[in-house]
């Protein structure tokens, strides 16, 4: 069975949602939205917490409440909603196999949208040696155990991380009635927001050790103790606990991207995309945090509505391809990757005006450059600190000026 | 308390194999397993390689069983759905002392009765294998060596077992043997079993139950294995299984595609004491980090799925041990190490002409239609991919587990087969639910949820 939709876009999350919001009212036809769970939302489903919506919707909100809006906007705007519907791989250009319990079915689409996000990669990724007891979670996981299924987690948790997303494992940890006894992170400077770190430690006592990191994870059936190591001394110890959550370290959820064929840029993972968020693929875009692991939900979703324009003008039967050509954009250490990563001619501005980067060292007032064909091309010292563990943005007038026909711009912290 | 004919002790292969086999005469038989669940030993963490038999020793008890397993294994596994991939194997030489060494390892496979070897150079060694590191300098081809579903095999024969009519016991651990004229009871963490005659197939715990039995002739010496398990998107890079040619430098790893869409590196080898140090170890999976990078330098930029330990029997002997007592009605299967996957059914074979002699081993008529096992090979359709199953029963179209796109339906049936698990790992292993790349981040919470019978 073939079904055949004008917009496909594949994850409810806040991309996807925010994307399909924007088009429905816009395209005479079908937006679907195919989401795998059982609600849409995405992960700020299960973020039971304050801190979403705030430069997409200008509100203060809690994750759920962050997503049970974006869901009726959504729907409001005309959208189609389907869940537990899983795109499990293509049949075509534009041609998605889904299952769902209503069957199994192909939807051939005009345009389809990448929204399939990021997660945290697991223990096993991160090679932490040692037994394999209860009590091991990602962030993901530890919030869906106790937002979404009510279940206790233990009493002491080390928290492998120290990013955003790690302040956020607290929050969960300390509702669930679990004390946070340590965070460890690889980098000598905490890497989540000022605004966190120090009330974070005055209200929930929680040790941050910079460069530290856990070796191994002990314990028969449920976690007793880890072994952290500083990386610098290489001194050991252990340190009891019966939880341990990574958190962090980012990784796109890139296998639809990548089965389909579409070019992947080396440093996010994710596939690579022009400024109008367009893929190596005609008619297949992609937004959200599979382009950058990982930003906040909002600037997630503000690139569903910045996708929205360029997906409309293909469906408008513009260029069956994109303009050939444009600048490759580079991140230099100890930058580690920059999205988007192609400037086209006559290409817009990227979502907000801004290049999102990803650094592995902390700056606190940075001067980032941008360098063509060994000449620099832009320069710019920024009020805010290029700091490890979040997103760090750069205004795209860095590279405004780079040459339409010349090398690969590079960018770099001096 | 009744008194089976046999006892066979250890849930592993080679145990559920033996209690199948006499499970299809009109012997009454229990099968006791010391953990909560069948294959939770050795059996779990080998390497899954259907094996030809080619390098084993010949002359050996084990060349014959392997040889004969591989051929029994391979037409049981099509009875029963076990999947099977035929993607043979190419050993890689990467030294000359390597190089030198393939034509006795084919002359060697010929003693061993498997002929189908070739020595190829190193141009063929990289058409086959296009994503290797630079240095191969040729190899020898094992066309016959293949991937197997270790799980679905002893979960297939236990079932089998217990559909035969073998009474399954788990949970029940052996701490204590008392030989009588007739019966031998033994005393168990979970109460005593009487059986007139024992088979001891306890795997990592044989040499300790022989000498329960008065016996001191071997000590098994647990040896770990560790494995880095590589995300499904590095499958291509691994075409057929890539074996390491034993040298002086050591026995090297191997890179194996795995039946469930994934590479695998590994093993590492190292002697312990400690039975139950199933945990990884830095160093191990330091080693194979070097040595996967060093094989295939393309792997190492794909994300590593699941890293795993396990241990095998090594007994220090160059071959399977497997006595009959007559006068204790007991009997030994000793030392199988990771070729015990394929030899299994043969091992029980053999169990039975030791036997034939001591027990009416005729089998019953009638006997129960082997089991047909969820196929959880990568190769072969799957539940979520099957519209006529779906529009049948719509449970098999909602995928819980996105990454090994495991269906409700799918977790509903191991819940209530013939062999349930008894714990989250053990449910893995029956669907390969949490198996993936996200290790639990999208699915953990609800398939313990289902697992505990939560509504949903």
């Amino acid at each position: 069975m073939t079904e055949r939709v004008r917009v496909a876009v594949i994850g409810g999350g806040p991309a996807g949602l925010t994307a399909a919001a924007a088009l429905a009212p816009a395209v005479d036809g079908d937006v679907l939205v195919l989401e795998r769970e059982r609600e849409t939302g995405g992960i700020p489903r299960h973020s039971d917490h304050p801190g979403y919506g705030l430069r997409d919707l200008r509100r203060f909100m809690s994750g759920p409440a962050y997503a049970r809006t974006l869901t009726g906007s959504a729907l409001r705007a005309g959208a189609r909603l389907e869940t537990e519907a899983m795109v499990t791989g293509w049949a075509g250009e534009r041609t998605l196999e889904v299952t769902s319990p209503r069957g199994r079915r192909l939807v051939e689409a005009d345009a389809v949208v990448l929204a399939t996000g990021a997660r945290e990669r697991p223990r096993p990724a991160r090679f932490i040696a040692g037994d394999r007891p209860d009590g091991v979670y990602t962030t993901g996981q530890l919030q869906n155990l106790v937002h979404l299924h009510h279940r206790p987690v233990g009493r002491r948790a080390v928290i492998v991380g120290a990013e955003l997303v790690s302040w956020s494992a607290v929050l969960t940890l300390h509702e669930a009635g679990c004390r946070t006894v340590l965070m460890t992170s690889q980098y000598a400077r905490p890497e989540a927001y000022a605004a966190f770190g120090v009330p974070g430690r005055l209200a929930f006592g929680v040790l941050v050790r910079p460069r530290t990191r856990v070796v191994a994870i002990n314990g028969r059936g449920r976690v007793a103790s880890v072994d952290i190591e500083h990386l610098d001394t290489g001194r050991r110890r252990r340190v009891p606990c019966d939880t341990v959550i990574t958190t962090g370290d980012w990784i796109p959820d890139h296998e639809l991207a990548r089965t389909g064929g579409l070019e992947m840029d080396a440093a996010t993972l994710g596939p690579r995309v022009d400024t109008a968020l367009a893929t190596s693929l005609p008619g297949v875009f992609a937004a959200g945090n599979l382009l950058h692991p990982v930003d906040t939900a909002d600037v997630a979703a503000l690139d569903g509505r910045h996708v929205a324009a360029a997906v409309l003008a293909h469906l408008a039967g513009g260029p069956a391809a994109a303009p050939p050509g444009g600048v490759s954009l580079t991140a230099d250490a100890p930058l580690r990757w920059v999205a988007p990563q192609l400037v086209r001619p006559g290409g817009p501005p990227p979502s907000r005006g801004k290049l999102l980067l990803w650094t592995d060292e902390f700056r606190t007032l940075p001067r980032v450059a941008a360098v063509q064909d060994g000449r620099v091309v832009g320069r710019t010292r920024l009020p805010w600190p290029a700091a490890p563990g979040r997103v760090f943005r750069v205004p795209f007038s860095l590279v405004a000026s780079a040459d339409p026909a010349g090398g690969p711009v590079h960018l770099t912290l001096e | 308390m009744s008194t089976y004919d046999v006892a066979v002790i250890g849930g592993g292969i080679v145990g559920a194999a033996v209690a199948r086999l006499l499970g299809g005469t009109s012997l009454s038989v229990a099968l006791l397993e010391a953990r909560d669940d069948v294959g939770d030993g050795t059996s779990k963490a080998n390497t899954a390689i259907l094996h030809t038999g080619f390098d084993a020793k010949p002359g050996t008890l084990e060349s014959r069983l392997v040889a004969r397993g591989y051929d029994l294994l391979g037409r049981y596994a099509e009875a029963t759905g076990i999947p099977v991939e035929r993607t043979g194997a190419l050993l890689v030489a990467w030294t000359r002392e390597q190089l030198d060494a393939l034509p006795g390892l084919r002359d060697k496979a010929g003693r061993n009765g498997y002929t189908a070897c070739e020595i190829v150079d190193a141009a063929e060694v990289y058409r086959r294998v296009p994503d290797l590191g630079p240095g191969a300098l040729g190899g020898l081809t094992v066309p016959g060596e293949s991937i197997i579903c270790t799980w679905t095999t002893n979960l297939a024969l236990a079932t089998d077992a217990v559909n035969r009519g073998v009474r399954l016991l788990r949970g029940h651990r052996v701490t204590e043997v008392r030989t009588g004229p007739d019966a031998t009871r033994l005393v168990t963490t979970a109460g005593e079993v009487s059986a007139r005659w024992v088979v001891n197939a306890a795997g990592l715990g044989a040499d300790a139950l022989d000498a329960l039995f008065g016996h001191d002739r071997f000590t098994v010496t647990p040896r770990r294995g560790e494995l880095l398990v590589f995300d499904k998107l590095a499958r291509p890079l691994a075409p057929c299984i890539v074996l390491p040619v034993p040298s002086s430098a050591g026995k090297g790893v191997l890179i194996s595609p795995t039946i469930y869409g994934n590479v695998m590196v590994g093993p590492t080898a190292e002697d312990l004491t400690d039975r139950s140090a199933t945990g990884t170890s830095e160093a191990g999976l330091e080693f194979l980090r070097e040595k996967g990078a060093t094989l295939m330098p393309r792997l190492m930029k794909e994300e590593v799925t699941a890293t795993y330990a396990g241990l095998r029997a090594s007994i220090g002997h160059d071959d399977y041990l497997v006595e009959l007592a007559a006068d204790q009605r007991y009997l030994l299967i000793g030392g199988i190490r990771s070729t015990g996957l394929t030899a299994g059914m043969a091992i029980a074979e053999h169990v039975g002409e030791l036997l034939a002699g001591h027990l009416d081993l005729t089998p019953r008529a009638a006997l129960p239609e082997p089991p047909r096992m969820p196929n959880l090979g990568e190769a072969f359709p799957r539940p979520y991919q099957d519209a006529a199953a779906i529009a049948a029963d719509p449970e098999y179209g909602r995928i819980v587990c996105f990454c090994e796109r495991v269906t409700k339906g799918e977790i509903r049936d191991a819940l209530a087969s013939v062999v349930p698990p008894a714990g989250l790992d053990g449910l893995r292993r029956r669907t390969r639910a949490m198996n993936g790349r996200c290790q639990g981040f999208y699915c953990g919470a609800r398939v313990r949820d289902i697992f505990e019978g939560a509504a949903e």
